[in-house]
């Protein structure tokens, strides 16, 4: 056992077994050289062996599985070694309190009011000198506006605004009625921005037998029993890309949000609180169909301002 | 135990020590910062051992190896969101057209020699690096280490912690891949879901409108130099702060407050530590050569307008993914303005989550009125309170985190995927409750059983030697 109050030196305490015979010692201690040497030469082949399978073009797993042998070798022959032959007695170290003591509080603070007088002195400066550095301060975040643009009715707004624009899908094409089968669904923009992640539409084909029942005011919304709502679900923003054509519900991958096709793409189930945004549908002279105007609301996940 | 000491029987030196190369350099070093005291005190130092002392060196050589890895990914990754067509040799992607970034990716994953094998390595390092860290802080809460004067250090821990998540995060989403692409937009979604700043702040990081044509530079930015050296500078000063303080022991014959009892680190220690360093690398590297992670080939270039089934976060993201998907369709709106429902599991739990964590070392001081220095560890039952908190407090994240599997489970099992999430989103309140009661009465036993003394107040020295662990034990 060791003394609490002696020097910071630390000491050998008590805690080992008492050693073995020294013929068993010896023998142990031949094996355990012998199997961190192997260790060791096997790390060195290993890594003579990568270095051809990299000459020789590469080979992912055979990388994998040399590199782990040569650091593996290094790391069990560097323990072996550690266990072996290396001392593992157990010292001691005395350890103090982190808290200064009463005299070096004293003589710190007293040098340091002894310098700082000169704060208490010139109170004008101390002022002006610390506005100037909350002045520097104020300036530098001023930057960090170039950033990115002010968040205004971009939000707010997709491509549709203004109506009277076709709806085209993924290759540009525009859309009629009859390329799209009942149950069936296509996801489709704005002509010329099929470029905008906000625009993104899904055009769904219900059947004549479901029970679709639009909100008031959009009874003229639809065409042939073709409804569109935003791809963009309503509570994070993932596209809603599962129709269960039989139930006439969309199901969003990301978090499990359920929207009802049939009464205005309102939440049934998960986390959205919100509908789908509808787009008003007609269509155009040739027979393709057009959005009349923009979403019935701002699409995707919520915002504080959404509702100003 | 086998051990054969070296210094028992010191070989003979061929040449004077004074002619040594080693020995003139040290001298001139010397001669220059007179660090011969210093560095003696170094090789003396003592540390205790512990099988779950390792935790935290763990986390270290993943993060060594982090930084070795990535420093090779960067010379062939390009963060850019050009838009390119695909040419390289991966033939089912030919011709389609993608972003430099992720074009890239593709190139060092199967035209760069040894770029596959560093890149797994380097995910497979980050899974690791956050496991460490997070059991780490587990040993540390349920062992009492954060205690006064560890508070510090417990802050500077739990900084790290978020930051190695949003490194984490943010590293595989600069590969602008279809599964990454889909967390940045809930990344955006909960950004701009934070009341009065969120708009601007989504605006600002993702430098306008999702997807952001900046988004990847500055992810880049972020992931390869802003946080790993806020991560590198709060890690020097987690060790110094822990070489000042000398580590903390468990009881045992001859521990006490006021004492360190353990090996030196000149040699034993310092071996051995080296030894778990290339033993860690040596892991990670079979892992990374043949264990797939992240095949962002099959997941194909990020579109805005699709999404796979069955997205899910790297692990340590889990439990936030879950929390969305269990949270209910609730949301607050009044006078035009809302706080939408991703706000309160993305941002509310998580900010409530941290500010616990940082204030628990305070709460608890403040609860128990001991304001004394603690260096010997607690065993979990001998504080039930903090020991019944900690496992509930556990048991409600790995909820979230299985909530997040919720249609993985539903697929699998051919459930209702609102059925499984009904049944998360009462676990949740249910679980942790039953377990703190458990636990709770569990340490209760235990420690009577082992005839532990609980109180606030206890002394450790009573503890009867049979229980204790260790090698310590065996005498």
């Amino acid at each position: 056992m060791t003394d609490a109050h002696g020097t910071d030196e630390s000491r050998p305490v008590a805690t080992q077994p008492p050693p073995r015979a020294d013929d068993e010692l010896t023998r142990r201690g031949a094996r355990a050289e012998r199997a961190a040497a192997v260790s060791f030469l096997l790390a060195m082949a290993a890594a003579i062996a990568l270095t051809v399978v990299y000459w020789e073009g590469g080979q992912p797993q055979a990388e994998g599985i040399l590199l782990a042998v040569v650091l593996g070798g290094i790391g069990v022959g560097i323990v072996l070694w550690a266990k072996h032959f290396m001392p593992t007695e157990d010292v001691a170290e005395d350890r103090h309190p982190m808290e200064s003591s009463e005299e070096d509080i004293a003589a710190f603070t007293a040098d340091f009011q002894a310098g700082g007088s000169t704060l208490q002195r010139r109170r004008v400066l101390v002022a002006t000198a610390g506005g100037a550095c909350a002045a520097l301060g104020v300036a530098l975040l001023f930057p960090i506006r170039s950033l990115g643009p002010r968040p205004g009715r971009g939000f707010k707004q997709t491509a549709y605004k203004g109506g009277d624009i076709r709806v085209v899908d993924e290759n540009g094409t525009p859309v009629q009625p009859r390329d799209l089968p009942v149950d069936g669904f296509v996801t489709v923009w704005p002509d010329g921005h099929t470029d905008d992640a906000d625009a993104s539409t899904l055009l769904i084909h219900f059947r004549s037998d479901q029970d679709f029942r639009p909100e008031a005011g959009r009874e003229d919304w639809t065409v042939d029993d073709i409804v569109a709502y935003s791809k963009l679900c309503t509570h994070v923003g993932c596209p809603v890309g599962l129709y269960q054509a039989e139930l006439g519900l969309l199901l969003c991958p990301c978090h499990q949000s359920t929207f009802d096709v049939m009464r205005h793409a309102k939440p049934i189930f998960g986390p959205a609180a919100r509908s789908l945004p509808q787009l008003p549908l007609a269509l155009d002279g040739d027979g393709f169909i057009i959005a009349t105007g923009d979403f019935s609301g701002p699409v995707g996940p919520g915002f504080w301002d959404r509702g100003r | 135990m086998t051990q054969v000491s070296e210094q028992a029987t010191p070989r003979p030196t061929r040449r004077s020590p004074e002619r040594l190369y080693t020995h003139r350099i040290a001298r001139w070093i010397d001669g220059r910062l007179g660090a011969a005291k210093f560095a003696r005190t170094a090789l003396n130092k003592v540390f205790p051992d512990n099988w779950s002392f390792m935790l935290g060196e763990l986390a270290l050589y993943s993060f060594v190896v982090l930084v070795l890895t990535g420093i090779y990914l960067t010379f062939f990754f390009d963060a850019s969101s050009n838009r390119v067509v695909y040419t390289g040799s991966y033939a089912p992607l030919r011709g389609v057209e993608m972003t430099e970034a992720f074009r890239s990716a593709l190139e060092l994953s199967f035209d760069v020699r040894a770029g596959l094998v560093m890149r797994q390595i380097h995910h497979w390092a980050a899974l690791l690096f956050l496991a460490a860290i997070t059991v780490h802080l587990a040993r540390v809460f349920f062992t009492g280490a954060f205690r006064r004067p560890r508070e510090i250090n417990w802050i500077i821990g739990c900084t790290l912690l978020p930051l190695a998540m949003f490194n984490g995060l943010f590293g595989y989403s600069l590969l602008d891949d279809q599964l990454s692409g889909t967390g940045l937009r809930i990344v955006y979604g909960i950004t701009i879901s934070i009341p009065l700043v969120g708009t601007w702040a989504a605006s600002l990081l993702f430098g306008g409108e999702f997807p952001g044509p900046d988004i990847i530079q500055r992810l880049y930015v972020i992931h390869i130099l802003l946080i790993p050296a806020l991560i590198a500078v709060l890690i020097a000063l987690h060790l110094a702060i822990l070489v000042r303080h000398k580590h903390t022991q468990f009881p045992g014959p001859g521990r006490r407050e006021d004492n360190v009892v353990g090996e030196r680190f000149w040699p034993t220690y310092a071996f051995k530590a080296l030894g778990l360093f290339f033993l860690t690398s040596g892991v990670l590297a079979l892992l990374g050569g043949v264990f797939q992670i992240n095949p962002i080939w099959v997941y194909g270039p990020f579109d805005p307008a699709e999404v796979s089934t069955a997205s899910q976060p790297d692990w340590y993201m889990g439990w936030l993914d879950g929390a969305l998907r269990i949270m209910p369709g609730w949301e607050i709106r009044a006078f035009g303005f809302e706080i939408p429902n991703p706000f309160f599991p993305g941002v509310l739990l998580a900010g409530v989550t941290f500010a616990l964590l940082y204030a628990w070392p305070f709460l608890e001081e403040r609860v128990t009125g001991d304001h004394a220095e603690h260096h010997i560890l607690d065993r979990p039952r001998q504080r039930p309170v903090r020991t019944a908190l900690g496992a509930a407090t556990l048991s409600f994240y790995v909820i979230c985190f299985f909530g997040a599997a919720a249609d993985v489970l539903a697929s699998t099992f051919g459930l209702s995927v609102n059925a499984i999430l009904w049944t998360f989103r009462i676990l949740v309140l249910a679980v942790p409750p039953i377990v703190a009661a458990v636990t709770y009465r569990l340490c209760k036993e235990l420690s009577a059983r082992d005839g532990l003394p609980i109180a606030s107040q206890v002394t450790i020295r009573e503890i009867p030697r049979r229980l204790l662990r260790g090698r310590a034990a065996e005498t």
